[in-house]
């Protein structure tokens, strides 16, 4: 029987719990997006296209050796510098430039930076010793620093910092002593006065807005003020699902996006929230797991610096939606409607799959 | 070779030891388990500290968020004649509104709804100082009775003005136009003037307030009691739905005593001439017709006149907006004669059958000018009766002289002159019933006789109100009931079937000494329209009922009195032309007073303004 079926397919690859953990954020998210787009079934049935699209790349590169992916690393990631310069010349979207138009469907070059750079830097690091020294930790920032500050000038600050800390994880996990790491910590604190300098004017007002809400109520406060009211409004056990008044009356803003977890807060309250994150937890902690069952340096950092990436994309979007930090446009993984991100992430879950259906091949 | 391929490690570089590595890693990955599983921990700590312990606030804002309070305008009480039939009425019309906390720039949100709406050159401006009686949230009006084509084009652009709505309201409007605009006034746009004198909190949703007239008169009963809504509104600020709703208590709707025909009649029977006419029923003190000309039309006043308009109206000839029922003061002339004859019987300082010889002419010891008769070579011997059919100056001379100003006074006084006859409209006119302390206190001057004699035919300082005249026409007609004349006749409350009537207070009973005198005054003016020498005969009807009257011509230029004035005399100069009326003349029902500005000689140009309404009135009655 067993020969019948194509060589490539090698029985059980795919990581069950995280499957039905992803299955199970991803049902959950359908449900409370069916709610925040005001009871729209295209917009569901959309989102639900796209989860399947991603779940199709999951699978298909679940089924591609971590070392496969290795090889190809460099490539990815100096097609990913080049399509950010691209963006430069011939970029699409509103104010920013972060689309490229390529007929068929437009995508942003950064998304594919959020994978490339850690793998890059996976690629870099994985037949030197570990942790790395002072040369190769230059060097390393070098392969961090170039996309970020690519991407953070078309302009998506957001983004940019996200790549940077996922590259970040890496060097975390590669051992990098303590004192090393936060030396560079303190040096990024340290660059922050200059971060404001270049920043554009918008992104000065949500970081004005972000340290006093209430100064500008109707303008650049309004998203954090009604966010806030949403999710304080939801109480412990929520107002019911569909019934939340600040989602259906249109006072939360993007509310089947960046803030659909105000929806979910008001909707679900706090046991909602709890649930959510407790499905979060057990994803990025499986990741970790699965990184630790790795056996080359590509595989463990690459897993790694994945799994905690796809936390930190929750910590952040969380973060904002309760107003603990500034407005930056990060979507909740999973959750939110919009397809590049899905796209994205479920690539990411594919080579986690991959290095956990591979973990007993050495190469 | 083969190890290298192994671990994976690059020609030139040492060698990996992955098993200590791995351990590494794995110390490395729990090391940023146990971070996230901190932050997260914190970060539930944050939904908790939001959710739990800020629950209740974060409630009420979200409640406070998506439910407004917002005033319920009542309906402005309809106005009918007595007949029924809508002389004010309300119409569904559309006007825009803007929440200025939502517009953001007004200046050029405002201009550029200006491209879709037609909008004066200082909307702005104006917009600014009505948003003073709003809160920021609430919606204000920019423009009223938008036209379909208006409300068509902003339905389009709608979703490029945040906080601008169109609205649908009710719209006063006036079916007659100019017939019976200073009888019922007009509505405006309320301001802050007006505001001074309401109750603020029942006209926050209000915006249009009585100005003049009957609306401003009886506002408080038209206007109602405010309701109020909460709704429930989303972050635009459009409504969503009704959460709770007290309903506002309708205005009141008003019947008047007027009647629309009548009304007509005398607006038709002046003509183009200036003029004021009165009519009262002097049965119950209502008021049947009151046509001051020129007029205009007050519906240009509902939605704001603009300045060109108004300009227009201002400087147009004969006064429109001037209001001459109220008041216009005119010489009483010999319509002043039977109040006298009647003062001159009822004090004893003359009897029925006393006769005067009229000459043409009257002297006045002392005086070399002599008083005139209006008819040359004078009317013989004439009686009471016979000196008002013939309207006989030289026997009210006489008769002045033997009662003395200070007696005509307090006998005249009776009927309603000298002071507002308490009719249901603001701003009447006193008019002007001298005597010998009223000259003391204007002009600390002694009365002259020769000023006795004029006033005798109501002449000199006599200055009285075309209502005036009428009410005591009706005082006369009834007998000496003098009521306070209403144009109001019922009042309908909101949600009543039955209309209550409305009862005119009587100001003065006159004490009738002998009621044959009175008989003998009607008498007297039965014959000025029925009599062979009456001034009105050519008003006499032909039959069916009999009309009792007396005209009266009122000084303009200073000028000896002839009732023949001649019809070369330009039209500025020409005495004013007055009658008064009542008929039927067993039963009277109708009192009138008709001036005519300007008309010349009082039986030939206002007697018939007089017939006419007569007419009108009768043929409604039933009476012919």
């Amino acid at each position: 029987m067993r020969r019948f079926i194509p060589g490539w397919i090698q029985w059980p690859q795919l990581d069950v719990p995280l499957l039905l953990g992803l299955l199970l954020l991803m049902s959950f998210g359908l449900v409370v997006l069916y709610s925040a787009s005001g009871e729209n079934m295209d917009v569901v049935f959309r989102q639900g296209a796209r989860l399947g699209v991603g779940l199709i790349a999951m699978l298909v590169l679940s089924q591609v050796p971590p070392h496969i992916l290795r090889i190809w690393t460099p490539w990815l990631y100096v097609i990913g510098v080049l399509l950010l310069l691209a963006t430069w010349f011939v970029g699409v979207g509103r104010g920013a430039e972060r689309w490229l138009d390529l007929g068929l469907f437009r995508f942003q070059p950064s998304e594919i930076m959020k994978l490339a750079v850690p793998m890059m830097l996976a690629w870099y690091l994985h037949p030197r010793r570990l942790p790395p020294a002072p040369a190769a930790l230059l060097t390393s920032c070098v392969i961090l620093v170039v996309p970020a500050v690519l991407i953070a000038r078309q302009p998506d600050l957001g983004t940019a910092l996200l790549v940077a800390v996922s590259g970040g994880f890496v060097l975390f996990l590669s051992g990098l002593q303590w004192r090393v790491l936060l030396g560079m910590a303190g040096l990024a604190l340290a660059t922050a006065p200059a971060l404001w300098l270049v920043m554009h004017e918008y992104q000065r007002n949500r970081v004005r807005t972000f340290l006093d809400p209430e100064s500008d109520p109707l303008g650049s406060g309004w998203n954090i003020i009604q966010s806030k009211i949403a999710v304080g409004s939801g109480g412990l056990t929520g107002k019911g699902w569909l019934h939340g008044t600040q989602s259906r009356l249109e006072f939360i803003p993007e509310r089947h996006t960046d803030f659909i977890l105000a929806v979910l807060s008001e909707e679900m309250g706090l046991l909602g929230v709890i649930f959510l994150f407790s499905i979060y937890l057990f994803i990025a902690g499986r990741g970790l797991y699965v990184a630790s069952l790795a056996r080359t340096t590509y595989a463990r950092l690459l897993a790694g610096s994945l799994s905690l990436t796809f936390f930190i994309y929750v910590l952040v979007n969380a973060g904002m939606v309760s107003g603990l930090l500034p407005v930056v446009g990060v979507p909740l993984p999973l959750i939110s409607y919009g397809g590049t991100s899905v796209v994205t992430l479920l690539t990411g879950f594919g080579i986690l799959m991959s290095i956990y259906g591979h973990r007993n091949f050495i190469r | 070779m083969k190890l290298r391929q192994l671990t994976g490690a690059e020609p030139g570089q040492p060698l990996k030891d992955q098993r200590l590595e791995g351990r590494e890693f794995k110390a490395r990955a729990f090391t940023a388990f146990l971070i996230i599983l901190v932050a997260l921990f914190l970060l539930s700590l944050r939904f908790v500290y939001l959710q739990i312990f800020n629950f209740e606030e974060f409630t009420a804002r979200s409640i406070n968020n998506q439910v407004r309070i917002v005033p319920v305008p009542p309906n402005r009480g309809l106005i009918y004649d007595r007949r029924g039939r809508p002389i004010a009425e309300n119409r569904p019309a559309f006007r825009l509104e803007l929440v200025p906390e939502k517009a953001g720039d007004l200046k050029q949100t405002i201009a550029e709804l200006g491209q879709l709406v037609e909008l004066p050159p200082d909307a702005y401006e104006t917009f600014n100082e009505n948003r003073k009686r709003y809160r920021v949230f609430d919606s204000v009006p920019l423009k009223f009775n938008l036209t379909e084509k208006e409300v068509a084009r902003f339905a389009v652009d709608r979703h490029r003005f945040d906080g601008v709505d169109i609205v649908s309201y009710q719209a006063r409007y006036y079916p007659y136009g100019d017939l019976l605009t200073h009888v019922l006034g007009y509505v405006g746009r309320l301001d802050v003037d007006d505001l001074n004198r309401v109750d603020q909190g029942n006209y926050r949703g209000t915006t249009h307030i009585g100005k003049a007239g009957i609306e401003r008169f009886y506002e408080d009963e038209l206007h109602g009691v405010s309701g109020i809504e909460k709704i429930e509104t989303n972050a635009q600020g459009r409504i969503l739905n009704s959460l709770e709703r007290e309903n506002p208590v309708h205005g009141d709707d008003l019947i008047l005593a007027l009647d629309v025909q009548v009304q007509q009649a005398a607006w038709d029977a002046l003509g183009d001439r200036p003029g004021a006419v009165v009519a009262i029923n002097p049965n119950d003190g209502s008021v049947l017709a009151m046509v001051s000309k020129p007029a205009f039309d007050p519906n240009l006043f509902v939605h704001g006149i603009s300045g060109d308009d108004y300009r227009v109206i201002l400087n147009a000839p004969g006064r429109p907006l001037f209001n001459r029922t109220l008041l216009g003061g005119y010489e009483p002339g010999s319509t002043i004669k039977p109040f006298l004859g009647l003062a001159g019987l009822e004090s004893g300082a003359v009897k029925a059958e006393d006769r005067v010889f009229s000459s043409g002419q009257f002297f006045l010891p002392g005086v070399s000018r002599p008083f005139r008769d209006w008819k040359r070579g004078g009317h013989g011997w004439v009686d009471m009766i016979g000196a008002l059919e013939q309207s006989v100056n030289t026997y009210f001379y006489e008769l002045a002289l033997e009662l003395g100003i200070d007696r005509m006074h307090d006998y005249l006084a009776l009927f309603g002159f000298g002071s507002p006859t308490g009719l249901d409209l603001m701003g009447e006119n006193s008019g002007v019933l001298p005597s010998r302390a009223w000259k003391r206190g204007q002009f600390s001057e002694p009365w002259y006789p020769g000023e006795t004699v004029i006033a005798g035919i109501g002449q000199g300082f006599n200055v009285v109100t075309p209502i005036q005249l009428a009410n005591a026409a009706a005082t006369l007609a009834n007998g000496g009931t003098r009521f306070e004349p209403r144009l109001l006749y019922a009042v309908k409350h909101a949600g009543d079937r039955q209309a209550e009537k409305t009862i005119a207070p009587v100001r003065t009973q006159l004490s009738v000494t002998n009621p044959a005198n009175w008989d003998l005054v009607h008498a007297g003016m039965r014959l000025v329209v029925h009599g062979e020498k009456g001034t009105a005969r050519a008003i006499k009807p032909e039959s069916g009922f009999e009309i009792a009257g007396k005209s009266g011509t009122a000084q303009v230029a200073a000028q000896a009195v002839d009732e023949d004035m001649d019809d070369t005399t330009a039209t500025h100069l020409r005495h004013h032309a007055l009658f008064i009326a009542f008929a039927p003349f067993e039963n009277p029902s109708i009192a009138v007073a008709a001036v005519v500005e300007h008309g010349g000689g009082g039986s030939r140009e206002a007697a018939p303004v007089a017939r006419a309404v007569i007419d009108a009135w009768l043929s409604q009655e039933g009476v012919r």
